[in-house]
């Protein structure tokens, strides 16, 4: 009965603008917003039984590790906090991975929380992406410090975010921003990304 | 005219393809690419560059680089740019540029580059790219570990391009730098502020040397916040002048300054050189100078003994005067002559003998630059053989190597940065399979004779012309006004003289103001001190503090799903914190007053719908969510039955509201909280420090959902047709559906949450849809209120009809020091739980007192709007200050309803006052308000339970 | 720019957190047995030393974990930080 109502992302409106600066910069960037993800946000014990139904309905643990994001079977679990994680998982599941979780933590003391439109997903990847973050973090993006697999909650320019790097070869990041600072934040990129344009021959 | 008179004919770093033109003080001269606008024009001959501030004086070239306090010019094109040192302004095609006495002018226009900002981390940051801190930075970067080396210079070097030493090892080991593959050398960059936890602030000028040609899509300057786990200062010294008469002319620079015109520029600074020494190292410069063909006419050395070095230059035809010092110098637009005399045991004795001269080196010694080392927490102790501060110890993870901890030979240096580098690196765990080898020595070293440090040269009667402070025009006799005055503290000096205040922070004049200042009150420096280094070493401009950080990207700018919406409905946008909300939407020909006008009646009388998605909105769920709410806010809501909603007070400790909003029960365990759109992560913040820090055995946990949901207002007493019309499951009948209740339903094919809530006293329900669904709601509400005239409305709508109702806005009508009871609301504060946040401070003798500002109306004659903020007094004539005050206005409207305009305000015993007659002070005339109830419109409350 | 240990995150920028005053400063059992002074001695009073002081600080723009630090107000130096409930640690 939704289906034929129409969603507008946070970034819609620059679609056009993000593809523009990946192509003016020759590909050293790639900015893309990834419309849509669900995302659950689950608050438990992480040390309670809750956790391990959890690791057995997702097919993936819930990260004890700090900062840490592990992926499978389509979703991504995201540390956020000692007993807090971001499940995200592809467009369009909300309501199914909602219940799966629910049904999982069954009766347990536990906050399972539909946030899909709570956050939108931006693509910054491309072999300067790690510059051109450096420009609005204080995250240390150095491959010895956050590789493939880290996460981390932090300020990029003046926006609270959710940074993970892709467990890919290729360099690049996942960059959750609430959905009010997504235009902000997109014009920071925008505006960042100029540097790495290749110059005009 | 493109003369360079000055200018050797070989020799030197610049580079003679690329010729420059420039103009100075209106006159077109000729450099060269490499060349600063100081060497330009030294090659050019031109000696007075500017005249002082304070005494008009004129004055040349006094340093090479960062130090100067003299040529401070004012860049005219091709962007207009104040205070900058020729020193180290690199030279560009089409630069023009004139002197400044010490004052600059800003640029009246919008400056177009760019500026930005980058984030850096290292194990190592070196500072400084002198011998010492090249061969720290290559040490380091031999171990693999990350490292950066920032230097201000176009390349690295430091010194030794001033002296033109050791060429092949600078770039030998620069070479090596660039190819580290975890090493970043930054040159141009100037380390200006070393914060707590190894956090340096460096600026990057990267583009200013191109002028017109920078390229427009790289910042022409960049801020660097390097977080380092070890930092080495290699930060080199300043050398120090001597206070005497007349030490100012143009034609008078520092020693190793003009060696570096000499090397660095191939210019010589002048044609007949008189040196004033109290060390060793002017002989070099002395000895370069001569071997240029520069007339070196003697070397006055206040030492009476001074050693090999003034052997070698005696060795080279120098006159060298030993015991003598430089007491006059003449000349009216440069130099002519200098006048030396004899010194006995550091008194005058003998004749004074003129030498002509149109240059005088003068070398006082040498000043660690100590000023990074000072911000970072380091202590410094005075050296008496050197006359100089040097580090002695730091809380920081820093090491000073080199000059900067008063290492005085170029082996030494080498092999001080080395080590420091070394060092610095195996902290943290990094070490290297090859070593860094030392340069080879380049000649034995002489045995060097000690410096003799000299503040003021003796027996001199115009001590009102020894210039301590070149940039503020400070001389002796200012500070022994200053010490006569009673002062002792070196940082009362500077404050009562204003010596080291001007924009060179006193890099030349610091050290020496504490040396004239110790001699003056007769005790020792190390007793007096420095004194306090603060950020930034050298000026940065605003334009690059602020980075990207201006235009749009100011501050974030948030917006709410439905701003394309309200952009083309022609929205006027109001800055909400750092939300955009619509203000209102004149049509075509409508003002404020008459657009607001329009809304509210639309919203009293028809149907109207505002964005409301700013509110925060947090998710609190478990078991003891109701427990957990019930103590933090006044009212009950653990009461509250599952499908209703209660307005909810919270109060900080001290018993002020903190902050408003609804409570919706989702479920038994689960509760949905609305906060004031300014509040949203503060109340959560509030809610997390209880839960965790008071309270961590409740089981209860709060995730904000602001963001997940848009919340559109449907207002006025046909908002229900427009519901039904979208909503035909949802049963909207007021029995079904009453006031204060929610639900689950599809609205406009969208599911959604509909809660039965007004804040305008109207029939009222806040539809919530997942904020990708924003716009489809929005249309669909406004289609199918097209019929009944549906009217978007605005803040400021909001606002007049929330005030007719006398509902406060937090923050507007509170400002943390009203009560609840203070707004006439009593009724949200529960008096049968035990406790919750606040409630002891109720009882407090000031909380409970009856005097206490009370939120009130106010109705002042029809048609005048009162200011908000307005004061009120009792008295229809105002009384000698200070007048009594009665309480201030805090939201003030026309009101369409009304058919008049009104205020609300905190009044003194307000509620007690009703009815009473006060006065605003309103531009000069006193408006004569009467005190109402603040519920003006509709107190029964009808119109919105229907 | 103070480096802030987060006992969850590690070092992270001071820009991240938020202050939140001094720490052990228990909210009273039953505030209402307490006379108008010892409240507001609760309310009012906080201790504001030269040199070590424990304190709370909230990860605000990261896991949103309240801690406690003692931090030496002279220097900035942060000299332990410790987890909420957990008791203040002996430094130097």
């Amino acid at each position: 009965m939704v289906e034929h109502v129409e969603k507008h992302s946070p970034l819609g409106g620059f679609a056009a603008r993000l593809a523009a600066a990946t192509r003016a910069s020759g590909g050293a960037v790639r900015l893309a917003e990834l419309p849509f993800l669900t995302q659950v946000n689950v608050r438990l014990d992480a040390k309670g039984p809750a956790a391990d139904a959890v690791r057995l309905a997702l097919g993936i643990p819930l990260p004890v590790a700090p900062n840490t994001m592990v992926r499978g079977g389509g979703l991504a679990a995201l540390w956020l906090g000692p007993d807090e994680w971001l499940v995200v998982g592809p467009p369009g599941t909300a309501s199914g991975l909602e219940a799966r979780l629910r049904g999982a933590v069954g009766g347990t003391h536990a906050a399972v929380t539909d946030v899909s439109a709570q956050r939108t997903a931006l693509l910054v990847a491309g072999p300067r992406s790690r510059d051109l973050l450096a420009h609005g973090t204080s995250l240390d993006l150095h491959p010895r410090s956050f590789g493939p697999g880290r996460c981390a909650q932090t300020l990029l320019a003046r926006a609270q975010v959710v940074l993970a790097a892709r467990d890919e070869r290729r360099p690049g990041f996942w960059l959750l921003v609430r959905s009010s600072f997504a235009g902000y934040l997109a014009e920071w990129l925008l505006d960042a990304a100029v540097e790495y344009a290749e110059p005009p021959s | 005219m493109t003369a360079q008179p000055f200018r050797l004919p070989a020799g030197g770093r610049i580079r003679r393809d690329e010729p420059l033109s420039f103009r100075f003080d209106g006159i077109e001269y000729q450099g060269y690419r490499g060349d600063t606008l100081a060497s330009a024009l030294l090659a050019a001959g031109v000696r007075r560059t500017a005249r002082s501030v304070k005494l008009g004086r004129p004055r040349g070239v006094f340093t090479a680089g960062s130090a100067e306090p003299n040529a401070i010019v004012q860049i005219e094109a091709p962007f207009p740019e104040p205070m900058l040192t020729a020193t180290t302004v690199e030279l560009y095609d089409g630069l023009v540029a004139s002197g400044l006495p010490g004052q600059g002018r800003l640029a009246d226009e919008p400056d177009p580059a760019r500026y930005d900002a980058v984030h850096a981390h290292c194990d190592v940051l070196v500072v400084g790219g002198g011998p010492a801190g090249l061969a720290a930075a290559a040490a380091a970067a031999r171990t693999g570990a990350r490292v950066i080396l920032a230097d201000e210079q176009p390349e690295p070097g430091g010194s030794l391009l001033d002296t033109g030493e050791l060429p092949d090892w600078v770039a030998r080991t620069t070479a090596e730098l660039a190819a580290a593959a975890e090493t970043r050398v930054l040159s141009r960059t100037t380390v200006f502020g070393h914060y707590d936890d190894n956090h340096l602030l460096a600026v990057e000028r990267r583009t200013n040397h191109l002028g017109a040609q920078a390229p427009s899509h790289l910042s022409r300057e960049r801020i660097w916040r390097i977080r380092a786990r070890r930092v080495v200062l290699a930060t080199g010294a300043h050398e120090r002048p001597i206070a005497f008469a007349d030490n100012d002319r143009p034609g008078i620079m520092l020693a190793a300054a003009a060696r570096a015109y000499l090397h660095r520029y191939a210019v010589v600074a002048g044609r007949r050189a008189v040196v004033f020494t109290t060390g060793d190292s002017a002989y070099d410069a002395a000895l370069d100078l001569a071997a240029a063909g520069v007339d070196v006419a003697a070397v006055a050395d206040a030492r009476p003994r001074p050693g090999a070095a003034a052997e070698r230059a005696a060795r080279a035809g120098i006159e060298v005067l030993a015991g003598h010092a430089v007491i006059g110098t003449t000349g009216d637009r440069q130099l002519t002559g200098v006048t030396v005399r004899p010194l006995h045991d550091g008194e005058p004795t003998g004749p004074a003998a003129p030498i002509a001269a149109d240059l005088l080196l003068v070398s006082g010694g040498w000043n660690p630059a100590l000023h990074l080392f000072g911000q970072a927490g380091g202590q410094l102790r005075y050296d008496p053989g050197l006359g100089a501060f040097l580090p002695d110890g730091c809380r920081q993870a820093v090491r000073v190597a080199g000059a900067a901890r008063g290492v005085g030979e170029l082996p030494g240096c080498l092999a001080d940065g080395a080590e420091a580098g070394r060092r610095a690196a195996q902290d943290e765990g990094f070490t290297a399979a090859r070593p860094l080898p030392p340069p080879e020595a380049s000649a034995a070293p002489e045995p060097g004779a000690p410096s003799v440090p000299l503040w003021v040269v003796p027996g001199q009667d115009n001590l009102d012309r020894a210039f301590v402070d070149l940039q503020r025009d400070v001389t002796v006799a200012d500070l022994a006004r200053a010490s006569g005055a009673g002062l002792r503290s070196v940082e009362h000096l500077k404050r009562y003289t204003t010596a080291g205040t001007a924009h060179d922070q006193g890099k030349t004049s610091g050290v020496l103001t504490s040396g004239v200042a110790a001699r003056l009150l007769g005790v020792d420096p190390a007793e007096l001190g420095t004194t306090t280094f603060r950020p930034p070493y050298t000026p940065v401009a605003f334009a690059a503090l602020a980075g990207r950080n201006r235009g749009v990207l100011h501050d974030p700018v948030r917006v709410t799903a439905l701003h394309d919406r309200h952009l083309a409905h022609g929205a006027r946008f109001e800055n909400v914190g750092q939300w955009k909300r619509p203000w209102y939407y004149p049509r075509d020909g409508e003002d404020m007053a008459a657009a607001v006008a329009r809304e509210c009646r639309a919203a009293r009388e028809g149907v109207a719908m505002m964005d409301a998605g700013t509110l925060g909105k947090i998710d609190v769920q478990g078991p003891d969510a109701g427990v957990f709410l019930d103590r933090l806010y006044t009212n009950m809501m653990s009461t509250l039955r599952v499908g209703m909603i209660r307005y909810g007070v919270m109060c900080r400790a001290d018993g002020m509201v903190f902050d408003d909003g609804t409570v919706a029960r989702l479920a038994e365990d689960r509760f949905l909280l609305t906060t004031t759109t300014g509040n949203a992560a503060a109340v959560l913040d509030w809610l997390e420090e209880w839960s965790q820090t008071e309270w961590p055995e409740l089981r209860v946990h709060c995730t904000s959902v602001t963001d997940q949901w848009a919340t559109v207002a449907l207002v006025g007493p046909r908002s229900r047709e427009v519901l039904a019309a979208i909503a035909p499951q949802l049963a909207v009948g007021a029995p079904d559906f009453p006031f204060m209740a929610w639900r689950d339903a599809t609205v406009a094919g969208i599911p959604a949450r509909v809660c039965r809530i007004s804040f305008s006293g109207e029939l009222a329900y806040e539809i919530n849809v997942a904020s990708w669904y924003a716009t489809a709601l929005w249309e669909a509400l406004h289609t199918a209120g097209r019929p009944l005239g549906i009217t978007p409305y605005g803040t400021e709508t909001m606002h007049v009809l929330r005030a007719e109702k006398g509902y406060p806005i937090v923050g507007q009508d509170t400002d943390g020091t009203v009560t609840p009871q203070d707004l006439g609301m009593g009724w949200v504060v529960s008096k049968k739980k035990r406790d919750f946040v606040g409630k002891r401070s109720h009882s407090r003798a000031d909380t409970s007192r009856p005097d206490r500002k009370q939120l009130v109306a106010l109705l002042p004659p029809p048609d005048v709007l009162l200011p908000e903020g307005t004061q009120l007094i009792a008295t229809d004539r105002l009384a000698r200050p200070p007048v009594p005050m009665e309480g201030h206005v805090t939201s003030s409207y026309r009101s369409a309803a009304l058919g008049r305009t009104f205020a609300l305000a905190l009044v003194r015993s307000g509620r007690r006052r009703i009815g009473e007659r006060l006065y605003a002070p309103v531009g000069g005339e006193l408006v004569p308000v009467t005190v109402a109830d603040p519920v003006l419109y509709d107190p029964e409350g009808t119109r919105r339970d229907g | 720019m103070l480096l802030i240990p987060c006992p969850w995150c590690g070092p992270r920028d001071e820009a991240e957190f938020g202050y939140g005053g001094q720490a052990h400063v228990p909210y009273p059992q039953d505030p209402a047995a307490l006379s108008d002074r010892e409240w507001a001695r609760y309310l009012f009073f906080r201790d504001n030393p030269k040199g070590p002081h424990a304190e709370r600080w909230c990860h605000s723009a990261g896991c949103r974990r309240w801690f406690n630090a003692v931090r030496n107000t002279a220097t900035n130096e942060v000299l332990a930080v410790y987890r909420v409930g957990e008791p203040r640690p002996v430094t130097g």
